[in-house]
């Protein structure tokens, strides 16, 4: 099956090419994270195949000019989660790859939060509830300016605790803007620990405020894919993803871990992890 | 002596506060009729990235008269002051400036970490204009902003503004949409009084403005109490007393220099804001001094360390000392080294 983009017609739809983008985004964060010895790499793990699909497949963008004003953007509202972030933007260009080991250091761009004023962070996240609002806006401002672009929100379980959120998903149903994607990392974790306060039903909590939602596997490339294409039409309202996915995945080793918010690395041995990683995605 | 203030438009029949009451009416001024809202058409026919936005506050906020000529450019978002912010930084980040409009306690503390983070830590160019500000209504502790020059003045990077008039809020209003980032703005709203000569007063951003020269005491304000020691002068005057008026609308950015210069020449001072004595001008003022070593005598006006009563605004105004002869009296306290208290007397 070739699918092409719309925005981008001469690029296939390939889906061995960005399994191997995903495996390649995992190997990076092993390096940021070895690095540092700590950090959030559960949870980058966990959306990198999600991170492949939008910027190697999805997502209008010019790595040469991440500040091109008809960009589709990408919240990243976890801002924790920015080793999933740096990986995806070192992969396609935008920072050097040499870069990856200065993960977390004093003075280093690629902090364990993000902040807008590394290049390619579309919003400074970490302070939990504000992604979604920013998409909105973005996504407000895109259509009064008449642009075509698109915006993608990721969000995490957890972060649907957050009163803001749902203040966001009223409007952004309000509104109707159907060139908004709300994706929805469902990986079961928040700060203390497995979900503390359930959330579920979560796809029926979105589709009861008005989101065109579809839940799916993801760390399936395919079904992520094919989301992210179902949410391109015309709809008239915003469109949810809610991504069940594996804290870890890819990484057996990381896998079992204690399902915990920030993971103190120090026991692994990061060369069984790379070989780990590579037995995984041959 | 008389303040000179005319109260009855704020209240009803039987003399009690109304709740959607202008902001204040002083007799003997001009009025204009919600001059933000009109400086704002003014500034959204100049530039079209200009976008309004409120939280269910729009009858109340003045922001009315932009919706009615641009339509397509105004959104009330609902009840959802941390959304109407987040939104306003969404939009920015796309090239637009938006003035969302809700009340000082809502914006500051239902918002606080959006305005922190969203606006203030990405010099997002959000403006934020906010209404009820300190005791501009008789609603009590849910709706009189008492604190929220302290809370915005101590986050990085944002602008804070108090204006006095009609005059100041409409070219305010103009240079803030000029201006590339983050700003909070107290609003006088509906039918406000021209205390400030439009033809001779000039607002600018982080300028603090000599209205009145004096050799024996500085009246030094922010807000619509400028309108008090205005008016507190001119009965010092009458006794015999030479007194300075300083404004001071922006409170942040502070002009430290020209509040320097004034209080190195007159160094006593009676500070007088529509707010709480603690976290806003006075201790802008306390700061600058104690930086610069300049030795002080200094009187407070403004609302003390309590959440206030309900009730008519000259009856609040009597009530916490912020009425033009409070004023009269803390120059006497200072000037006779005498204390003078902003606590209420109960």
């Amino acid at each position: 099956m070739i699918e092409t983009h719309p925005c981008h017609p001469a690029l296939p739809l390939d889906i061995p090419h960005l399994q191997r983008v995903a495996q390649r985004l995992r190997r990076h964060m092993l390096t940021m994270a070895a690095g540092k010895g700590q950090g959030y790499i559960g949870q980058g793990l966990g959306v990198a195949d999600i991170m492949a699909a939008l910027y190697f497949h999805e997502m209008k963008y010019d790595p040469q000019n991440p500040a091109w004003e008809d960009r589709d953007r990408f919240i990243l509202s976890t801002g924790h989660y920015s080793i999933a972030l740096w990986a995806a933007l070192v992969e396609i260009g935008v920072l050097p790859e040499d870069e990856l080991t200065q993960y977390g250091a004093d003075g280093s761009r690629l902090e364990m939060s993000t902040l807008d004023s590394t290049p390619g962070v579309e919003m400074t996240g970490g302070s939990l509830g504000h992604g979604l609002g920013q998409g909105v806006g973005m996504a407000l401002g895109l259509r009064l300016a008449k642009k075509t672009s698109r915006v993608f929100v990721e969000l995490s379980d957890g972060e649907l605790q957050e009163g803001s959120t749902w203040e966001a998903a009223m409007a952004a149903a309000h509104f109707k803007l159907d060139s908004l994607v709300a994706i929805i990392d469902c990986n079961g974790i928040q700060a203390d620990g497995p979900m503390v306060l359930n959330m579920e039903p979560v796809a029926e909590k979105w589709r009861a405020f008005g989101w065109r939602t579809t839940e799916i596997d993801g760390n399936d490339i395919t079904q992520i894919v094919g989301a992210l294409h179902a949410a391109r039409s015309a709809s008239g309202q915003p469109n949810a993803i809610v991504a069940r996915t594996v804290p870890g995945k890819g990484v057996p080793c990381i896998e079992r871990c204690e399902k915990a918010h920030f993971l103190n690395l120090t026991h692994i041995d990061w060369n069984v992890a790379r070989r780990e990683l590579e037995a995984q995605h041959g | 002596m008389s303040p000179g203030v005319n109260w009855r438009l704020n209240m009803d029949k039987r003399g009690q506060t109304t709740a959607m009451g202008v902001s204040e009416l002083v007799e003997g001024y001009p009025v204009v009729s919600a001059p933000f809202g009109q400086a704002l058409v003014t500034a959204g026919q100049r530039n079209e990235k200009i976008l309004g936005l409120t939280a269910d506050l729009g009858k109340y906020t003045d922001i009315l008269p932009f919706a009615e000529v641009f339509p397509e450019r105004f959104f009330n978002v609902g009840m959802a002051e941390q959304n109407l912010i987040g939104i306003a930084a969404g939009l920015a980040r796309t090239g637009f400036i938006p003035f969302c409009t809700t009340y000082c306690v809502f914006a500051t503390r239902r918002a606080y970490d959006f305005i922190a983070i969203g606006c203030a830590l990405s010099r997002t160019n959000v403006k934020i204009i906010a209404g009820l500000p300190g005791l501009t209504t008789g609603y009590g502790g849910t709706h009189q902003g008492i604190e929220d020059l302290a809370l915005m003045r101590a986050i990085p990077n944002l602008t804070v503004i108090d204006p006095c008039d009609a005059t100041e809020i409409a070219q305010a209003t103009a240079a803030i949409a000029e201006y590339d980032g983050p700003v909070y703005m107290r609003l006088l709203r509906a039918r406000v009084p021209v205390v400030l000569d439009p033809a001779t007063y000039r607002f600018k951003i982080g300028k603090a403005r000599l209205l009145r020269d004096g050799t024996e005491v500085v009246l030094l304000s922010t807000g619509l109490m400028t309108q008090r020691t205005l008016e507190a002068a001119v009965e010092l005057a009458r006794q015999g007393l030479s007194a300075a008026v300083l404004h001071v609308s922006t409170l942040k950015p502070f002009d430290r220099e020209t509040v320097l210069s004034v209080l190195e020449r007159v160094p006593c001072v009676v500070v007088a804001e529509n707010h709480a004595t603690t976290g806003g001008l006075a201790s802008a003022v306390a700061d600058a001094a104690i930086d610069a070593g300049l030795p002080l005598r200094m009187k407070r006006i403004g609302i003390p360390d309590e959440f206030c009563e309900c009730g008519s605004l000259p009856h609040l105004a009597q009530r916490y000392k912020m009425d033009t002869p409070s004023i009269v009296a803390a120059v006497h306290a200072v000037l006779a080294g005498k204390p003078f208290s902003p606590a209420p007397v109960t």
